[in-house]
């Protein structure tokens, strides 16, 4: 296949991926480092009000925006570095904390709040992935064949289903006196509130991902575990290698590309997290990264977006999720370098 | 795994083990699904009571008149087995015979709406009709034993008009199918047949856009999209549009971000087919496009079904560009919902809003159930060559 030839093969996708993902991170980065206010201008103004014999009035100087000929108020776009930045990390109350030695104030700033929690919640998830996940596919691989189409189906509906819809299904299984929480009141004989603190939330929000995803890594493990060498594992036996070192020595290595691989998909996609925090309206207890960006995308009030603001915040969160890819990226590439040597 | 040797088998204590945690599992994937689709059909009272029993009997329900006796359920089900095993057996070669030669997605897509429509009329519609006099005869039989009211959902569908978000959903979903399935094809078969550095280097990039968070990418596009009427007035005069709260402007988001998953998958089915077969139509004087066309279209339909399953998946359950991207008039379903967060004051909007969430899920259900085996093929084809 010659240069032109590929080039039309390939040319409308390209296409597209260059017009919407590459020139946006352009325009975000650049748009990081801007601003859009509107212009501000001081006017004197009279104000009048009604009193005894004549009116009493008033004259102020006061600060409008300027409204331009199309009835809009004119903005005005201008560089100011790394200010946005600035707002966003709020450095300043970051380094007061450290200097005053409370270290869990550093917690209560947006950002610090919602790294922390994507963090975390990219790192509890991955292992229980896996680990449900690889439980799930060994269960399933020693039942009986007639079970496993079923299994299987019932397995797919918390993967399939709208992750919005998903972890609203279960706040409704705990919100208020929810027949969960009414459970868990009957057994402990106190009152429980599943989302009045964060860490309750957070719990619910583990259980949820690891939920939604375990189907995916057992249907991925559950192929590989078909392709296992009998004759190795046969052999593993008459060795007397126990269950647990069979699996130990002969499963896990078999399968160690597939647990690389789901890795890596849970990393980029559990670090997106965000439609929990809309499915559990977790935004006054915890929040994620992605969810900073959009509520600052979100217009306020007054109907103004903080666009510079949410580029940063998006740009910081680029910064992330390259340097949490950067060490798988980098073994799988030597993998892969190793393996065609 | 009868034929494995005597050292294989496992003591009873951990077959026991292994059977009890897969129905465990079985119980706590399937429960939360189960349990909103109960309670959408209870008055509000019932669906938030705290026994679970109240819950799926549903007294409240009952006692406001809304009940089903033995014999509803009993021809309430029957008619269900018969129309999903009708569903199963005869619709298939019906569309088949019927459908004009060429077109068998559109034949299908005609029967099911039909198929669909004469079961809601029989369920709804005849079986009442039916039931209502027969109930009074049979006495105790006849006498409501289970509360069930499909009210939320009138209010849902009709009152609220979710149809209209429903549509939307629909307009995005397919749009973003049909559209990255095109693309995607082309590209899959460019980088399969390909082996350039280019080619490598475009998949490795794509792995990169893949791994990207979508408000990165959001943000960059809504200072555009509000402003594109005078961005693009230089280029289009007065035609220009607003490309924000635009489904088609928020389709092509969509197909952009599902680029470098569908080229990757799409990849390694190509990669499956064997290059003889397009080299020999070329040997035969075909140029590229059209070995493309006559040689290996015929054969990657399941390949192309089983991407643009996980197409469908990413624009159907999309929030996040949706609910940005799109106003309040044009709305797709999964944004929507949301909606009802802020007017959640009473108890009956609560059960509206599972009655909407159960709505959404539905036709995820039924994709389980028709296409399960190529959603797992597509899976493991992912892992196994990705």
């Amino acid at each position: 296949m010659n240069f032109k030839t590929f080039a039309s093969f390939v040319g409308p996708s390209v296409f597209m991926m260059t017009l919407f993902i590459a020139l946006p991170l352009v325009s975000v980065f650049l748009e990081s480092f801007k601003v859009t206010q509107p212009v501000m201008q001081q006017v004197e103004v009279e104000t009048c009000t009604p009193g005894f014999v004549g009116q009493t009035c008033v004259t102020a100087l006061k600060t409008v925006p300027v409204i331009g000929e199309d009835g809009k108020t004119e903005t005005i776009t201008r560089w100011q570095g790394l200010q946005s930045y600035r707002s966003v990390l709020q450095m300043d109350k970051v380094w007061a904390a450290i200097s005053s030695g409370n270290w869990g104030d550093i917690l209560q700033i947006d950002f610090w709040k919602a790294l922390r929690f994507t963090l975390m919640f990219t790192l509890v998830t991955l292992p229980l992935v896996i680990g449900v996940g690889l439980i799930i596919a060994l269960t399933v691989n020693n039942a009986s064949r007639a079970f496993r189409g079923p299994v299987i189906f019932v397995s797919l509906l918390p993967f399939i289903i709208t992750p919005v819809i998903g972890s609203l299904s279960i706040y409704w299984l705990f919100v208020g006196d929810g027949i969960l929480t009414a459970m868990m009141e009957h057994w402990t004989g106190t009152n429980i509130s599943m989302f009045a603190q964060a860490w309750t939330i957070e719990l619910l929000m583990y259980f949820y991902r690891v939920w939604h995803v375990a189907p995916f890594a057992f249907v991925i493990f559950y192929a590989g575990l078909q392709t296992v060498n009998m004759d190795t594992l046969e052999s593993a036996v008459i060795d007397g290698a126990s269950r647990l070192e069979r699996l130990r020595h002969v499963i896990i290595p078999h399968l160690m590309p597939l647990i690389v691989f789901i890795a890596l998909i849970h990393l980029m996609d559990s670090y997106r997290v965000f439609d929990e925090i809309i499915g559990f309206r977790s935004q006054a207890h915890v929040i994620s990264l992605q969810w900073l960006t959009v509520d600052l995308l979100t217009p306020d009030d007054a109907g103004n977006r903080a666009v510079s603001r949410a580029s940063a915040s998006a740009m910081l969160t680029m910064i992330g999720i390259v340097l949490l890819l950067i060490l798988p990226l980098r073994r799988t590439w030597r993998d892969h370098k190793g393996g065609a040597h | 795994m009868s034929e494995t040797s005597k050292a294989m088998r496992q003591s009873f204590g951990l077959r026991f083990a292994s059977a009890a945690f897969l129905v465990f599992w079985c119980l706590i994937a399937a429960f939360p699904i189960f349990w909103i689709t109960v309670m959408s059909f209870k008055s509000p009272r019932d669906a938030f009571a705290d026994s679970p029993w109240d819950v799926i009997m549903g007294p409240a329900t009952r006692a406001a008149g809304n009940g089903l006796s033995v014999l509803d359920i009993v021809a309430g089900l029957a008619v269900l087995f018969f129309a999903i095993r009708w569903g199963f057996t005869r619709l298939p070669g019906l569309v088949a015979r019927y459908s004009p030669g060429g077109f068998i997605a559109l034949g299908w897509l005609l029967g099911a709406l039909i198929y669909a429509l004469v079961f809601l009329l029989i369920f709804f519609g005849l079986l009442p009709l039916i039931l209502d006099p027969l109930n009074s005869v049979f006495g105790p039989l006849g006498e409501p034993v289970l509360g069930l009211t499909t009210q939320h959902y009138v209010s849902v569908w009709a009152e609220n008009e979710f149809y209209r978000n429903f549509l939307n959903s629909m307009l995005v979903t397919a749009g973003v199918v049909t559209i990255s399935l095109t693309v995607g094809t082309l590209a899959g078969y460019g980088l399969a047949r390909s082996g350039s550095d280019l080619a490598f280097w475009l998949l490795i990039l794509a792995l990169i856009f893949r791994a990207l968070p979508h408000s990165v990418l959001v943000a960059g596009y809504l200072p555009w999209f509000i402003n594109s009427a005078e961005i693009l007035r230089p280029l289009f005069g007065e035609m220009s549009p607003t490309l924000y709260g635009q489904p088609w402007a928020v389709i092509a988001v969509l197909v952009a971000i599902n680029q470098p998953f569908t080229i990757w998958m799409l990849r390694s089915f190509f990669q499956n087919i064997p290059a003889e077969l397009d080299e020999a139509a070329r040997v035969d004087g075909c140029s590229h496009f059209q070995a493309f066309r006559h040689v290996i279209m015929p054969v990657m339909w399941p390949g192309v079904i089983t991407t643009g399953l996980f197409s469908f998946l990413l624009g159907y359950n999309d929030f996040l560009v949706t609910s940005l991207l799109l106003d309040a008039q044009n709305q797709t379903m999964v944004p929507a919902i949301a909606g009802y967060f802020n007017r959640e004051t009473t108890t009956t909007d609560q059960v509206e809003a599972v009655a909407a969430a159960v709505s959404i899920t539905a036709p995820l259900f039924l994709l389980v159930m028709v296409f399960q085996r190529q959603i797992v093929s597509g899976l493991t084809a992912g892992a196994v060559k990705g």
